[in-house]
């Protein structure tokens, strides 16, 4: 399945990760996964800003949300690296 | 065992993978799906999950959880996908030679995935609207694990 693809910068050195969207995120968003280009030093932030500026809907994600990077929780202000995984996780309701 | 699974919970499992002659105690819990004055007409509750990463961050409770209570064992079980009112969504049984540590140990595994996985719920109610339920943290502060 092709996924919908981002650039966020003019800038030929990019890193490109993939985005996932639960619970209700994905639900307002109407996507669960897309890929982001950015640039090489972004930050956990830099993407959550640019989904937030790109995405309709997605004023409901707040400006520092949980996050995780590949399968493990994380900083908000944490480097991303190209092939990393950054999940948005809406506040979290197990059990 | 699978630590998350979209069956229902079969318990007698659980508590055979704790139970052992050596083991004393055996702690259960179940967290149920609620129905009540405060919760509304809820029938039943649609769990999501990051499946991949709550898989993960269960095994790592446990692991944790072993570090403390070594002479203790657990089976830790949470279902996603639709869970009717009254079926348990959560399962965690500790088995250890003596209540304290069983008490104790599966208190520890039981807040941690509270707190730790990436679990959302969808409350189906009896009229048919649904509606996300989340009822803790709002910030970014990723939950700590208290070994590390």
């Amino acid at each position: 399945m092709r996924l919908p693809h981002y650039r966020t910068t003019a800038s030929q050195s990019t890193i490109t990760i993939r985005c996932r969207l639960f619970g209700r995120y994905a639900d307002a968003l109407g996507v669960e996964a897309l890929d982001l280009d950015l640039a090489p030093d972004a930050s956990t932030r830099d993407a959550v800003a640019a989904l937030r500026s790109q995405l309709e809907n997605a004023e409901l994600i707040p400006e520092r949300p949980l996050v995780a990077i590949n399968q493990r929780h994380a900083l908000p202000d944490a480097r991303l690296r190209d092939g990393d995984e950054l999940a948005i996780l809406p506040p979290l309701a197990g059990g | 065992m699978e630590h998350v699974t979209s069956e229902a919970i079969v318990v007698s499992d659980l508590l055979s993978h704790v139970s052992a002659v050596e083991r004393g105690a055996v702690v259960l819990f179940l967290g149920t799906v609620r129905r009540s004055a405060e919760d509304g007409p809820v029938r039943g509750i649609d769990y999501s999950a990051y499946v991949e990463m709550a898989k993960g961050e269960f095994g790592r409770i446990v692991q944790e959880a072993g570090l403390r209570w070594p002479e203790a064992r657990f089976a830790a079980q949470h279902r996603i996908g639709h869970v009717p009112v009254g079926e348990p969504s959560i399962a965690v049984a500790a088995g250890a030679p003596h209540r304290a540590e069983a008490f104790a140990a599966c208190r520890f595994v039981i807040e941690e995935a509270k707190k730790r996985l990436p679990v959302w719920k969808k409350e189906l109610l009896d009229d048919g609207r649904a509606r996300w339920r989340e009822d803790r943290q709002r910030d970014s502060a990723p939950p700590r694990s208290p070994c590390s």
